[in-house]
């Protein structure tokens, strides 16, 4: 109860409504929650969630099951279908499409007229005019670089394609390589696209792209694919990226032998484990590729859902808009609990270098449009097949046309079931 | 005996055996030498890239220490909640089984027995898609106990070619001995037949104990988390929860194949009986 | 009937004034001692086979309704290149895993000696095969790291490197090579019991007409090591074909699916991450079966044969 009186006392705006909230209807019963925040802070912030939810709500017992992240990718449909919880952790976008679509998702609707400050993220999860869950965190993507070393060289953070090529080559000339990456397990190779298409055909042409409106083999797409293959004919990546995971390529930013990481901030906690000072990480976005083209930006938002076959609904919407609610946003998105951006617009978000950039970031400079990440606004058979392909460009970028024509192919048959 | 025993050759030839073994030795197990290796450096070598030099120290009971702290012990308590009673189950189901296709002769006998057999070489990923949603359905789904039933139906079909082609070299007057005494056939079953098989079940349990305790497909398929995971599961979550750590899923690889190992040594006796007899015959 | 009568079929008279289950005992006994096993192994094995026939005709993402579609997974199939990989990649298992059978003779020959310690080394041989796929897929993912694993320090001596894992090429023989380790390790201990019963009369009758080496190995002692040959066959035609473990732990498929079998893709396509086409993995794991009802029909004939052969 101390954080909650905390944040009441710091949101003087808000605590008529947060007060409101602890009065709200009286919830009987159990509350069940399965949560996929299994790394050591996350989970933390989840436990704690629930511990206050149940003291406000002094009859009501609430369950918390944490399940490991990876294994709830694919174990989610079991749980839902077999022996479904009333609150869940899941994604936005594209990632709740089948879920929606079984009609395993409750819709919560009713839930987002109660709720403010959230307008900024509705669209990530509405499908056909109704809402299925709410958000609870977002984060930044962009570029994660060693400030140490570009000041050793004398680069200045790029603005343009341009300038990004002639850092890089500096960068290249030193002995290092320019970016680090893991794709063994593809995603990371989705986010290079992701930004490389936004930032040459913009952020309307990615979506329609994803909604399987436009060829694979589109001029546009293949321009995408020339802007990317400066980089890698450069030889910007390191080696052998296409064996290691996220995690195992950080170690060669550690050291120093590549200097940049286009990540999400996520990857800040591990870095600075790994003994890097805020003096020797800085971020920056994404340079411009293509002129008059609005910058937008990847910032997946991670959600809470109610099954279709939660027992205690109503506890469960309770809970839902309570952990959208301005302060408890303000408090589990610090920098020392989830380290991440706050989805409620009326939060105040942590003075901590990279929350503070992402934040403007988001909020000014990215006039375009915010994705959620390759492997959520692409449906699921198509994004596992594209981010393949995007890995096999990325080691044999001559096998292009074989890939786009491969992924033409797929395109037509998913998106005409 | 062949080949020719090694004392029958020159002196020579005998000492270049005996150097040549040790040094086939290591090379078999060097993989596995370098993971042990691995499990006793610090994390800091593997960040500064000293992966074979001399280790910058020995953090071999503290990489342990770690691995016994985290969710590790949890896992391996589910590894034997399950393989235990898999083991009982498959026992008893198969000791029935073998029993009944290898004393009587009766109609079907052969085709009973065949569909075992064919069951048990089928490749199993086929029954991945119904088993899950069958598990599903009994809402054993992550339950111990839903592995338990999947893995005690499968290995039944194993046991079985093995219980029964043991019962067959049963002397069967004993059999029919006890017939015309007028025993009954399930006293037959348990006062003559049961004793004669305890090699071929102490064979059998150590053979199931070790493939259960190693299954991996099943465990992703069917369970969830550490509450019900076994340990081969277990590794790899350690794989996404310490980013890297080659130090520690080393540590953790080595405890996770100890049971096994142990009781390879312990039993190796019925082991290769096992591995050899029910087939071989 | 095939088989011969094991148990003389006639009921002692004395017992039949007795209740019906009395007389009938016989004829009962056997069905009641195997209903449990058959009724599991059929609820939870024989009955799911036919039912992944039943959803390859489906579409179905495993959570709403099923849509009949008939033969068209079957169809995808045929265009499906990530298929084709899978299928060439099982016939590469199938054909380099039965390595494992001269490799493991090779090993049994050199250990069939009786100096002190023997017996211990031949269980560190077997070793490998008691540990889990899973623990042997992490093993040499390591001893193949492209910059620090062991075999990389060891071909850096002669100035080459390799990138096993990371070269489409080369994967799949990688991963083959560490399933290899534990299935030589089997089909040894297979051999190593099959010489111990090799006729030493026999051996000593071909030693006095001049056989030895490799004509005595081919000749002599080779055909009395049949049967642990069948069934050093059979555990290894099943072992490639049910690989799963070491892929996935190994590559997880990579890089861009070079790496899948059949028995990985169908996993992939029905349950992993992005995988909602049950029907899909359904139609593989048909096709998968269909190629092991090949060996399996094989391996119940030879077995039929010798049960006939063994009793008539």
């Amino acid at each position: 109860m101390r954080s909650i009186l905390t944040a009441l006392a710091a949101t003087t705006i808000l605590s008529g409504a947060a007060l409101a909230e602890a009065h709200g209807p009286d919830l009987t019963g159990t509350l069940r929650i399965v949560s996929d925040m299994s790394n050591p802070a996350p989970r933390a912030v989840m436990e704690d969630l629930a511990e206050r939810f149940e003291e406000m709500h002094p009859d009501l017992d609430v369950e918390l099951q944490v399940i490991d992240r990876e294994a709830w990718k694919t174990q989610i449909r079991n749980t839902l279908s077999a022996n479904p919880p009333d609150v869940v952790n899941w994604y936005a976008a594209n990632r709740m499409m089948p879920y929606v679509n079984a009609a395993l998702f409750e819709d919560v609707s009713d839930v987002w007229e109660e709720i403010e400050g959230l307008d900024s993220v509705k669209g990530a999860l509405t499908i056909d005019g109704a809402q299925y869950g709410v958000p609870y965190t977002y984060y930044q993507w962009g570029v994660y670089y060693r400030q140490d070393i570009f000041e050793e060289l004398g680069l200045e953070e790029p603005e343009t394609w341009e300038q990004e090529i002639a850092n890089c080559q500096v960068i290249l000339d030193s002995g290092r390589k320019c970016y680090t990456i893991g794709t063994k397990f593809l995603w990371t190779a989705g986010g290079w696209f992701d930004y490389l298409n936004m930032r040459t055909n913009g952020f309307d042409f990615h979506m329609a792209l994803a909604r399987g409106e436009i060829p694979w083999t589109d001029d546009r797409v293949r321009q995408t694919f020339a802007n990317w293959r400066e980089l890698i004919d450069m030889g910007a990546y390191i080696d052998n990226h296409q064996n290691y995971s996220w995690q195992e390529a950080l170690p060669f930013m550690v050291n120093g032998e590549a200097t940049s990481y286009l990540m999400g901030n996520f990857a800040v906690a591990p870095m600075r484990d790994a003994g890097l000072t805020d003096d020797q990480i800085d971020f920056y976005q994404f340079p411009a590729i293509g002129e008059d083209i609005p910058m937008a930006e990847d910032a997946p938002t991670d959600t809470f859902h109610i099954p279709a076959g939660a027992e205690n609904k109503e506890a469960a919407r309770e809970f839902l808009k309570f952990v959208v609610s301005a302060d408890v946003q303000t408090d589990i998105n610090r920098g020392d609990a989830l380290g991440q951006l706050p989805v409620n617009a009326q939060s105040e978000v942590d003075e901590d270098k990279f929350l503070e950039q992402g934040f403007a970031m988001l909020s000014q400079n990215s006039p375009g449009g915010v994705a959620q990440f390759f492997d959520r606004d692409f449906p699921a058979e198509m994004a596992a097949l594209g981010m393949e392909g995007l890995q096999e460009f990325m080691v044999y970028p001559d096998n292009l046309e074989d890939i786009l024509q491969r992924l033409e192919q797929a395109r037509q048959r998913i998106y005409a079931n | 005996m062949f080949p020719t025993p090694i004392q029958k050759r020159s002196p020579a030839a005998q000492i270049a055996y005996q150097s040549m073994l040790p040094l086939a030795l290591l090379l078999w197990l060097l993989p596995l030498l370098a993971v042990m290796a691995f499990s006793a450096r610090p994390d800091a070598d593997f960040t500064t890239g000293n992966y074979w030099g001399w280790p910058s120290s020995f953090e071999g009971v503290a990489n342990y220490t770690l691995v016994f702290t985290s969710e590790m012990p949890r896992y391996l308590l589910n590894s034997f909640l399950i393989t235990i009673p898999t083991v009982i189950g498959t026992i008893a189901l198969s000791c029935m089984t073998g029993f009944a296709l290898g004393i009587y002769r009766f109609r079907g006998n052969i085709l009973i027995f065949f569909m075992f057999i064919a069951g048990n070489f089928v490749p199993f990923q086929i029954l991945m898609v119904p088993v899950r949603d069958l598990t599903i359905d009994l809402n054993l789904y992550d339950t111990r106990a839903g592995l338990i039933l999947f893995h005690i139906a499968f290995q039944t079909g194993f046991c079985t070619l093995f219980m029964r082609n043991f019962i067959r070299q049963l002397p069967f007057p004993l059999i029919e001995a006890a017939r015309v005494e007028g025993v009954a056939e399930w006293r037959i079953f348990v006062y003559v037949v049961l004793p004669l098989m305890k090699p071929a079940i102490a064979a059998l349990s150590v053979l199931v104990f070790t493939f259960i305790w190693n299954d991996y497909f099943w465990a992703i398929v069917l369970t969830q988390g550490p509450d019900t995971q076994p340990v081969t599961a277990g590794i790899t979550s350690f794989n996404s929860q310490f980013r890297a750590a080659y130090h520690l899923m080393s540590a953790g690889s080595i405890v996770a194949a100890l049971p096994p190992v142990a009781m390879f040594f312990l039993m190796q006796r019925h082991f290769i009986a096992g591995l050899t007899l029910g087939a071989v015959k | 009937m095939a088989v011969a009568p094991v148990v003389p079929d006639r009921h002692p008279p004395a017992f039949a004034r007795r209740g019906w289950y009395r007389r009938n005992e016989i004829a009962l006994t056997p069905w009641l001692f195997l209903a449990p096993g058959v009724l599991f192994f059929t609820v939870y094995v024989v009955l799911p086979i036919f039912q992944s026939f039943g959803i390859s005709l489906y579409r179905w993402d495993g959570l709403g309704e099923a849509t009949y579609i008939g033969l068209a997974n079957y169809r995808e199939l045929t265009t499906d290149r990530a298929f084709e990989i899978s299928l060439w990649n099982n016939l590469r298992w199938l054909v380099l895993y039965l390595l494992a059978i001269p490799l493991g003779l090779g090993i049994a020959l050199f250990l069939n000696q009786t100096v002190t310690g023997i017996r211990l080394y031949k269980s560190l041989f077997f070793f490998p095969f008691v540990i889990s796929q899973v623990v042997v897929g992490l093993v040499f993912s390591w001893f193949y790291l492209p910059n620090a694993g062991l075999l990389n320090l060891i071909l850096g001596w002669f100035g080459v490197s390799l990138n096993v894992l990371g070269d489409p090429d080369l994967a799949t023989y990688g991963i083959i090579v560490a399933g290899l380790w534990p299935q030589t390790a089997y089909c040894m201990i297979l051999y190593l019991t099959g010489l111990n019963a090799v006729d030493p009369e026999q051996v000593e009758a071909a030693r006095l007409d001049g056989a030895k080496g490799w004509k005595m190995l081919w000749y002599v002692i080779v055909p009395q090591l049949r049967p642990a040959t069948f069934i050093a066959f059979v555990v290894t035609i099943i072992g490639a074909l049910r690989s799963f473990d070491l892929i996935s732990i190994m590559t997880n498929g990579g890089p861009f699916g070079s790496t899948r079998v059949l028995s990985f893709y169908m996993y992939e396509k029905a349950l992993a991450e992005f995988g909602f086409r049950m029907g899909y993995g359904a139609a593989i794991a048909v096709i998968l079966f269909l190629i092991m009802l090949c060996f399996i029909a094989y391996f119940l004939w030879s077995i039929w044969r010798e049960e006939r052969g063994g009793r008539g």
